[in-house]
């Protein structure tokens, strides 16, 4: 954010790479296996081919149309006008009816194509649309804290939108470009083989032009893909803290940040824009070189009379359309790069796959042993380290009985977060296993997971929409009762109903006029809502006052009677309605026991809570 | 053929786009060269079917060797020419329309930071994106092409129907009969199209804003397993983009086959016309060719201008919305050159403000020779609040305001605690300081000065505040600290508010303080980033100190730790603490009580918790027998 040289996309290239070798999220370039890319176009594209066939038909038909005009030409000179002059109308009138259904034939045509394209464009953006956001939430708690959120909006918004250029105007161009190309060619073989093959001989070069435009602009265009995402990230990351930037007074620190990232997307959009002018020139010589070439070489056999005048004024009209698409095929080209760029970037983000995968066979939960909702907990031989090294658990066994309430104190660090994320299937184990009534947690579907357990954090974040929606994440199919009753529990009801709207107020952009501790109360209704085994509350207390705490705990007293449930908490006041007490330090459980039993005695947690008895004065 | 690209009906999209003359205004002098040379370059390409019909009446028809050789030579050198005209036109606009978008997304940014936090919380940030994004795009594209090629586009058609009139007066008009139709259905439908494009980039906005959300929102998202809801929310946000996506194609195809098959009609009526004449003898057969060459070469820019008129009308739309937040208010008194010239518009809502704003400046800016001036003021000093009234700016002006009638004073040097129950409006009255909301009425004075008389960085680098939700920036722990400090603080003053924030914790992260966090960093826990937002609030001994409930998300010893070290901070600084425990509370020399609407109470903890129930309530949750119980316990 600040100063530009701590900023790690603001470095010089070969410091990024060397940053690169030791995590790959830091430049924005995830491992792509070879291929990936073709393969997702092509996966992409497989459901569609009887439509994309229909769909080059018209395109072929529409070019057959528009391409028949000169040819029309010539037969009018060649044929129809001698014919004329002896009287015989038909030729002529043969030529007009010609042209006619031609030119409503392209008309016709081309407006079935675009609407045939545009539905498969959609279609397919549709399809990559929806993977992106079902992959990127299939993906756990981990990647995302890794991989930053404006890059993942930058992957599913300009990078699809660059993908719908290609299939927009792209395709069509290629596909024109390709069938003229093949079109004229036949045309001019026909018209004449030697004329014919020089214009095919002049692909050659056109060929390589083509080749060398790729190689560079590839490597324009991934610069400028990277480039964008810097600028999003930044964008995104102000717009979000748009506060402490005020507070701070970092406007303008923050210009000149965004600037320089700013200044970097400028540079190689220019780059991009250059290539695409020197293949337009490179192209452009080729070309009329050869046009010129022809026509000399034409004329002369006309003067030989080796060849119709007709003929020739056909092939010089064809020319002129053999290399206009040249041009297009640049455009092409370009949206190609482009494309391809980001379709690079997105293969590489579905290529991740989810650390937390869903079971290939997933099993239920067995039957609830008694009739209270909560069920048993194990750690069994549990060891945690992140994938980057650095253990945060060393091996435990932990066993917690249906129904046990377990407060989990300790400092910051201490591996409290971690223990919940664990249970809650944020995160799975380096080794050993996690048991709900002795089935793994691994061996859980989603759903049925969410039934057994629910975790409830600290940072209480609303999404758009009412206050009512939110509640309902819990339970999408809870009745508004229901969800008002949830919201009474806990203590929030008042503060909803006195909204503007009540339950349905919209919450707009993160709950701005929602205070702290209100979200986390509509967080606690949500909990409640969902109704789980296991209900796990990471500091979840953090912001509200001593009333509302006080609230939730009776809430809880009630709500969590027969549940299994696992507190983390700071503020010790949570642990008077816990039946034991974990306390955690350096990734290890140092006491374990009964509150009542661990104030008692002369540890840590002894300690803990006579600091906390003085805290309250 | 229409001569004339744009209509009487789309106007009101030139007036849209005229609005880009702030930022185009730099590199006008390129974009018109490079117009320039695109027509020369267009000219040139109409000029080879009449060099061509040279040497079919010619050269070719008297069997003369010298001429056709003299003939591919003229060929050839505006085959040259043309190529590279072409090129240079690229090059000419490469750089400076890059530099055009990089421009306005800096002025969008920049505006953007500089909008009342109020605008912020209307606005989702998908929406701002996607107008700093994929509509700044639009806009380049629209420059690059549609710009350049209407005005090309148009001579190039208006100077090959002069060469066809003059080689052949019949045949010309003929070719010129679809103009009209041609022109009408482009105008209705361009109507409708811009109406459905603007429909589109307000959905994909909607879009943005949803992945934004699950992105943001993960945690929950997999807290309670609700991916296939979400993915819903995405499937039908994206099938309704779809939809309208679909309907925009369909309007573009309709004009697609007008625009390709009324000229081609009439070229056919000017063959048939064309051939008659020449079987009568009245025209060459090279005459027809190359009116027939130019008749055709004329078909791309006429069939063009449907896209062309199509992607100006999303550029128009684009600019709109990139107008919409741009037209928006700034704070007042922030430094006026974060406006584009032209963007700028005075809205009615900030007119006094800015009127008063710059009123006063004179007044502060002498204050600032002298900043002791307002610290001896016995009875004006420290913080005030006078009659503030508080009601959101899109609240509905009927509503009681949040704040009503707030009187409250911190003496200089004393720090008092802000005590009430959940959404009594703490937080907001905290905004009101640094000013990210404006008072409704009433005052806030700082040493006896008015806030709303202080240029907002002044006050804002006199008043330091930590937020309930501890944001931290992607950069290192050292940058994210010592912004809340002045220039040139260094590494003394890190140590030291690390110290106060009891945040040693960073010397054991990976690369000490200058480990990057923030979203592009190491992710921290709640405690320890609240930790370092302490820090920074600190870091720069501000005179005024505003916490918002700073000690909420540490554990008991890390708190009294924090508390300890926060008290020698607090000794002289003037201190406005929202506390939801006793134990905060402490740390001030008073508290008040904020209660509906107003400040109920002040007085010490001690003496509130003897006379206020509520506050008694607030501060042990027991109703209030329990606490007389308790007190009679003790």
């Amino acid at each position: 954010m600040t100063a530009p040289a701590t900023t790690a996309p603001d470095k010089e290239e070969p410091a990024d790479e060397a940053r690169a070798a030791d995590d790959p999220f830091d430049r924005d370039v995830l491992p792509t296996p070879p291929g990936a890319t073709g393969a997702l176009l092509r996966s992409l594209l497989a459901p569609m081919k009887a439509r994309v066939a229909v769909t080059t038909l018209l395109l072929l038909l529409q070019q057959a149309a528009v391409q028949a005009g000169p040819l029309l030409v010539a037969y009018a000179i060649d044929r129809a006008v001698p014919a004329f002059r002896d009287q015989d109308h038909g030729p002529l009138v043969a030529v007009g009816a010609g042209y006619l259904l031609c030119s409503l034939a392209a008309g016709g045509l081309q407006y079935a194509f675009i609407a045939a394209s545009a539905r498969v464009n959609q279609d397919v953006l549709l399809d990559l649309r929806g993977r992106i956001f079902r992959h990127a939430q299939a993906l756990s708690v981990d990647f995302h804290e890794r991989y930053t959120s404006g890059r993942l909006i930058s992957r599913s918004t300009t990078d699809v939108e660059s993908l719908r250029e290609l299939l927009d105007e792209g395709l069509q161009e290629l596909v024109t470009v390709v069938l003229s190309f093949v079109y004229i060619s036949a045309m001019l073989l026909w018209l004449d083989l030697g004329l014919g093959a020089v214009a095919v001989a002049s692909f050659v070069p056109l060929y390589g032009l083509v080749r060398m435009y790729r190689r560079r602009a590839g490597r324009v265009y991934r610069q400028r893909s990277t480039a964008i995402a810097a600028v999003i990230v930044k964008f995104v990351e102000t717009m979000n803290g748009i506060r402490p930037v005020r507070a701070f007074r970092r406007e303008a620190a923050n210009d000149a940040g965004f600037a320089v990232l700013n200044r970097r997307h400028e540079r190689t959009n220019g780059d991009a824009l250059l290539e695409m002018a020197r293949y337009v020139v490179g192209s452009r010589l080729v070309a009329n070189t050869a046009v010129a070439g022809i026509v000399l070489w034409g004329a002369y056999r006309v003067a030989d009379d080796t060849l119709a005048l007709g003929a020739l004024a056909a092939a010089v009209l064809y020319l002129r359309r053999l290399y206009d698409p040249i041009d297009r095929l640049g455009m092409f080209l370009n949206s190609y790069q482009s494309a391809a760029a980001s379709l690079e970037k997105i293969a590489g983000l579905l290529a991740q796959t989810p650390s937390v995968p869903e079971p290939p066979a997933p099993k239920e939960l067995p039957a609830k042993a008694s009739e209270h909702p909560g069920r048993e907990v194990v750690f069994d031989g549990v060891r945690f380290a992140y994938r980057t090294g650095g253990e945060v658990l060393p091996r435990f066994d932990l066993t917690i009985p249906a129904g046990q309430t377990v407060a989990v104190v300790g400092s910051t660090g201490a591996g409290k977060s971690t223990l919940a994320k664990l249970l809650a299937r944020f995160y799975d184990p380096s080794e050993g296993r996690v048991l709900l009534d002795g089935t793994d947690l691994r061996d859980l579907a989603l759903p049925e997971l969410r039934r057994g357990v629910v975790m409830v954090t600290q940072e209480a974040f609303l999404f758009s929409g009412t206050v009512a929606e939110n509640i309902a994440i819990g339970r999408p199919e809870a009745t508004r009762e229901e969800i008002e009753r949830a919201a009474k529990a806990i203590g929030a009801h008042d503060f909803i109903a006195a909204l503007p709207d009540g339950y349905d107020t919209d919450v707009r952009k993160r709950g701005g006029r929602i205070s702290a501790g209100q979200r986390q109360l509509v967080a606690f209704a949500r909990a409640l809502l969902a109704d789980p085994a296991v209900l796990i509350l990471d500091e979840a207390t953090s912001s509200l006052d001593v009333p509302g705490e006080r609230a939730v705990q009776r809430a809880m007293a009630t709500v969590l009677r027969g549940r299994t449930a696992v507190v983390i908490a700071h503020r010790l006041s949570t642990v008077e309605i816990a039946d034991r007490v974990l306390v955690m330090e350096h990734g290890r459980i140092v006491e374990d026991g009964a509150p009542a039993e661990l104030i008692a005695g002369t540890g840590r947690f002894a300690d803990l809570h006579r600091a906390w008895r003085d805290s309250l004065a | 053929m229409p001569t004339t690209p744009v209509s009487a009906e789309d106007r009101s999209a030139v007036r849209s786009l005229l609005r880009l003359w702030p930022f185009v205004r730099p590199v006008r002098a390129r974009l018109l060269t490079a117009a320039f040379v695109a027509i020369v370059a267009s000219c040139v390409g109409l000029v080879i079917p009449l060099v061509l019909k040279w040497m079919v009446d010619g050269p070719v028809a008297d069997r003369d060797p010298a001429g056709v050789w003299l003939g591919a030579l003229y060929l050839l050198l505006l085959g040259f020419a043309e190529a590279l005209l072409f090129g240079l036109r690229r090059w000419l606009v490469a750089r400076p329309l890059s530099s055009v978008e990089a421009e306005m997304r800096a002025a969008l940014y920049r505006h953007l930071q500089r909008l009342p936090v109020a605008f912020h919380d209307r606005w989702p940030s998908g929406q701002l994106l996607s107008r700093g994004t994929t509509d700044l795009m639009l806009l380049r594209m629209f420059l690059a092409f549609p710009l350049t090629f209407l005005l090309v586009n148009g001579v190039t058609i208006l100077v090959g129907v002069v060469i066809m009139l003059v080689q052949d007066w019949t045949l010309g008009l003929v070719v010129l009969g679809p103009a009209v139709p041609v022109m009408v259905t482009c105008a209705v439908f361009e109507k409708k199209y811009s109406e459905v494009a603007r429909l589109a980039q307000d959905q994909v906005g909607d879009l943005t804003t949803v992945v934004e959300e699950s992105v943001l929102g993960i945690r929950i998202v997999k807290g309670f397993g609700r991916h296939r809801s979400q993915a819903r929310k995405f499937r039908e946000l994206s099938r309704t983009l779809r939809g309208t996506e679909l309907r925009k194609a369909r309007l573009l195809a309709a004009i697609w086959a007008v625009i390709v098959t009324l000229p081609e009609l009439a070229i056919g009526a000017a063959l048939v016309v064309g051939a008659v004449r020449v079987a009568d003898g009245q025209l060459s057969a090279g005459t027809l060719v190359a009116f027939l060459s130019t008749a055709l070469a004329l078909r791309w820019p006429v069939e063009s201008i449907g896209f062309l008129l199509a992607m100006s009308q999303e550029a128009a739309t684009a600019t709109e919305r990139y107008f919409e937040v741009m037209d928006a208010e700034v704070e007042a008194g922030v430094a006026a050159g974060s406006r584009a010239a032209g963007a700028a518009r005075v809205g009615d809502g900030g007119t006094s403000q800015a009127v008063q704003a710059l009123g006063e400046a004179p007044r502060s800016a002498e204050q600032r020779v002298n900043p002791g001036a307002g610290t001896n003021a016995g009875h004006g000093g420290g913080l005030r609040f006078e009659g503030v009234r508080f009601r959101y700016p899109d609240a509905p002006p009927d509503s009681p305001p949040l704040l009503d009638r707030v009187d409250l004073h911190i003496r200089p040097g004393e720090s008092m605690a802000l005590v009430g129950a959940t959404g009594s409006g703490k937080t907001t009255l905290t905004a009101l300081v640094p000013r990210l909301h404006e008072v409704t009425s009433g005052r806030i004075t700082l040493d006896g000065e008015d806030i709303t008389a202080l240029p907002r960085e002044e006050l804002r680098a006199m008043v330091a505040v930590a937020f309930e939700e501890p944001t931290l920036f992607s950069a290192s722990v050292a940058d994210n600290v010592l912004m809340g400090a002045g220039e040139g603080a260094g590494a003394d003053e890190l140590e030291r508010a690390l110290a106060v924030a009891q945040a040693d914790f960073v010397h054991a992260l990976p690369e000490g303080t200058a480990t990057q966090v923030g979203e592009q960093g190491l992710s921290l826990s709640g405690g320890q980033r609240q930790r370092l937002a302490l820090a920074r609030a600190v870091v720069g001994r501000p005179r005024f100190l505003v916490l918002d409930d700073p000690l909420s998300a540490l554990d008991v010893h890390t708190e009294a730790a924090v508390e300890a070290a926060l008290r020698h901070v607090l000794a002289d600084t003037t201190a406005l603490i929202v506390a939801h425990r006793p134990s905060t509370v402490l740390l001030a020399d008073r508290v008040a009580l904020l209660s509906g609407g107003r400040i109920a109470a002040v007085g010490t903890h001690q003496e509130l918790l003897r006379t206020n129930a509520e506050y008694a309530h607030l501060m042990s949750g027991r109703d209030e027998h329990e606490e007389l119980q308790e007190g009679d316990d003790r």
